[in-house]
């Protein structure tokens, strides 16, 4: 049976109209539209453009959920086992077009989807991350060259075969880190990599440091006495069962536990699963890590307002910073809902 | 100082009525050593069990690594832990090059590690490839943590002694020689070749934490300049609990890669001059205290270029950071290994800190990948543990004994001193 294969392209290279047509919603077209008529013979017989989807830039950046919306849902009908978007070369609204619908097809209905853009189009940093986006040329004279790299990776993905790296395949790196085994050991491999920024080299670095987020701190707060607080910890405090399987390391998820009416952390209810620390202090006196002993006596002696009715735990060992990022922002809504004026972190 | 290191090649290990070497296999006394062990009496059972390559052998929970050895001359093994204390560096050493003591037991902190004889993660670990004399212990009730901890890193240390004695008076299969002069000279030898220290940063957070160096926590030190030859002859054991994947055993400091590696361009490409010894304590005073002491011998020896290695990840990444911006801002170029903890995706940052200073650097892996280690045999130790030890989780290890773990379960897996060959690339 043939793979079926879902195409996304714009209004202009569906041949409707050029920027004054850019407004059009989304239109769903049986076969092979513009590129399409280039990639389905490129494709070969195994697999078909079934059907190919059309909508406006301005609409997409202007309508965004909504053009995504009906878009899925077409390609959901279809049953595709591949969608392709673009080329968008350098065109940036169109990048932004395919990158946000390759990653929402992905996501939603889990099939696997790619597009292809030029370097400097700003949809390659916006969604690099999240799909595979090959390297293409800078305008639509690039087409004959698109087209070919297009189906071979086309054709990879179809039949199930490995993806090698970028400068194998020819996309984008996504900034996913993958382990190999190098010909040379990483001792000898620092020694020629010293040698050579020494004789005043620039060589490659094997880990390009990202801009790393830093976060300055607020102000204090002002009003203590009035202000109601929270314990929050990455110390890895947990009810005696840790009901939520909180990881002992590289943690994927945190849990909210109520200290409503207690006095202290009592070493029969709480317990420590963090695996980065010696626990042995920690276990008989949990306190040391979520000081709800010293912030009961803070609270009775009015030097804070209150004290929030539960604390939020996490284990910070070997945990990934977008898990952590996602954390925070998702319990701060309960925290801001519950009038939390202000949080201790602790950590370990 | 001038070390000559004597290796004797173990390609296979026995039991033996004595301990001694015999046509490349050692045979070790297992009851002369359990008694050995037991000698101490927070230690209530002691078990020598032998793995070696290619066997169906699952090794854990793993404490340390060490390679048995003998001073010849020129000092005593371990000094200031088991043998008294005195410089080493020089005379000569030899080495059951192939062997190895691997500590065993119910875990300390439960950060110990993973070692398979076979199968398709073996080749994450050298201890798969070792000769190995387990010892596992068995701690006496309700002994404090930190004293079964002493306890287990004295017994391998012992062991590894005892057995290494049996290599006095053989004749090695190699000889090596590794020699840095006093620093002056050692200028003036090659002094159109630029001169390069290593920068060698100590685990020392502390609780379960510490490395000691001439039987000093490294916690206590300031940092220091050594030879280079001192880490090879054991200044320096691992007395620690970090995660299995980047614990620099004490197998790896009498290796350490680093040394080894600017040994081989030595008077070619470039003068090794020495060793700058630094901690990574958890005080942030202490971090800017060190830091600043690094950066300053840097400068006072008037070193080109330095490499920086550390041991564990996050908390030392700030560590690893510090001394690269310092140093780099005397002038001297730098180049830095480390490993990578980018998350279960590989997409988050693989370091919890960062620098524009850091420019150049040497990656040893991706700790955070899962990989699956089927059941084997024979299990030295016990699997108690696997899913509390640090890469495991709820439900890591299967009722048939097959365990699925983060890669950083398996001892020395990532190390950053860029023993092994595994890196990690962008995708």
């Amino acid at each position: 049976m043939k793979k079926r294969v879902v195409h996304y392209i714009n209004n202009f290279f569906a041949g409707v109209g050029g920027e004054d047509m850019a407004h059009i919603p989304p239109e769903k077209r049986e076969g092979v539209v513009g590129p399409g008529m280039a990639l389905q013979p490129a494709l070969g017989d195994e697999a078909e453009i079934v059907s190919t989807l059309v909508c406006g830039d301005n609409y997409m950046g202007e309508k965004t959920d909504e053009a995504l919306d009906q878009l899925i849902a077409w390609i959901k009908e279809e049953k595709p086992d591949l969608v392709i978007a673009g080329p968008a070369f350098n065109a940036g609204r169109y990048g932004y077009a395919c990158g946000s619908l390759v990653k929402k097809v992905q996501e939603e209905l889990g099939i696997p989807a790619f597009t292809a853009m030029y370097d400097e189009n700003p949809g390659v940093d916006t969604f690099r991350k999240d799909a595979y986006i090959l390297k293409v040329a800078d305008s639509a004279a690039g087409m004959r060259s698109a087209i070919p790299l297009m189906a071979k990776f086309a054709k990879k993905i179809l039949n199930g075969e490995e993806i090698l790296g970028p400068d194998e395949e020819g996309y984008f790196e996504r900034g996913i880190r993958v382990n190999y085994f190098h010909e040379k050991r990483g001792s000898e491999r620092a020694v020629e990599m010293l040698l050579q920024v020494m004789a005043g080299k620039d060589p490659v670095t094997e880990y390009p440091l990202p801009k790393i987020d830093r976060v300055d701190p607020v102000p204090p707060v002002k009003d203590m006495a009035h202000t109601k607080v929270a314990l929050v910890t990455s110390g890895g405090i947990v009810p005696t069962d840790n009901p939520d399987h909180i990881e002992s390391s590289s943690a994927s998820k945190y849990g909210v536990y109520s200290i409503e009416g207690m006095e202290q952390m009592s070493k029969d209810l709480f317990t420590s699963i963090h695996g980065g620390y010696d626990r042995q202090y920690v276990l008989e006196n949990p306190n040391l890590v979520v000081p709800l002993d010293a912030m009961r006596e803070l609270e009775k002696e009015g030097v804070i307002g209150e004290l929030a009715d539960y604390y939020i735990a996490t284990t910070g060992t070997g945990t990934s910073t977008d898990n952590a990022k996602r954390f925070g922002e998702d319990f701060v809504n309960k925290l801001k809902e519950d009038s939390v004026g202000a949080v201790i972190l602790t950590s370990t | 100082m001038r070390l000559e290191l004597g290796k004797i090649f173990i390609k296979d290990v026995q039991f033996g009525q004595s301990t001694h070497v015999e046509k490349g296999t050692l045979y070790v006394a297992k009851e002369e050593l359990e008694k050995l062990v037991l000698e101490d009496d927070r230690i209530i059972g002691a078990q020598i069990e032998l793995a070696r390559p290619g066997e169906s052998v699952r090794i854990t929970p793993v404490k340390d690594c060490i390679e048995p050895r003998v001073k010849v001359s020129g000092g005593e093994m371990f000094p200031g832990v088991v043998g008294k204390i005195d410089k080493v560096g020089s005379g000569r050493t030899h080495a059951l090059e192939g062997a190895c003591v691997v500590t065993v037991g119910k875990i300390v902190g439960f950060q110990e590690g993973l070692i398979d004889m076979s199968g398709p993660t073996a080749c994450y670990t050298p201890f798969s490839e070792t000769q190995n004399i387990c010892v596992v212990i068995q701690p006496a009730e309700g002994l404090e943590t930190h004293e079964y901890e002493e306890a287990g890193r004295l017994a391998g240390l012992k062991v590894a002694a005892k057995i290494g004695e049996c290599a006095r008076e053989l004749e090695p299969d190699e000889l090596v020689v590794y020699e840095t002069l006093p620093f002056a000279k050692q200028v003036e030898t090659y002094p159109n070749l630029p001169k390069v220290g290593y920068i060698h940063m100590l685990q020392s957070q502390g609780l379960l934490h510490d490395t000691f160096y001439y039987g000093t926590d490294a916690k206590q030190l300031l940092p220091t300049f050594m030879y280079p030859t001192e880490i090879m002859d054991g200044a320096i054991i691992s007395g620690n609990c970090v995660a299995p994947c980047d614990k620099v055993t004490t197998y790896h400091h009498l290796h350490n890669p680093v040394i080894e590696d600017l040994y081989k361009r030595h008077g070619k490409d470039l003068n090794f001059i020495g060793v700058i010894l630094t901690n990574e304590n958890v005080y942030l005073a202490d971090k800017v205290r060190s830091s600043d002491m690094v950066a300053k011998l840097v400068e006072l020896f008037g070193l080109d270029g330095v490499l920086i290695s550390e041991e564990g990840y996050g908390n030392p990444d700030a560590d690893l950071m510090m001394n690269c911006q310092k140093v780099s801002q005397t002038g001297t170029k730098v180049v830095l290994i480390t490993d990578e903890f980018p998350g279960a995706d590989g997409k988050s940052y693989s370091l919890a800190d960062g620098v524009p200073e850091a420019k150049h650097i040497v990656s040893c892996g991706n700790g955070n990948v899962i990989v699956h280690f089927p059941p084997m045999e024979k299990v030295i130790g016990m699997l108690d543990y696997v899913e509390m030890q640090i890469g495991g989780y709820d439900g890591s290890l299967k009722p048939d004994g097959s365990i699925d773990a983060e890669l950083q379960i398996i001892i020395a897996s990532t190390i950053a001193n860029g023993f092994n060959h595994l890196a990690a690339r962008g995708y």
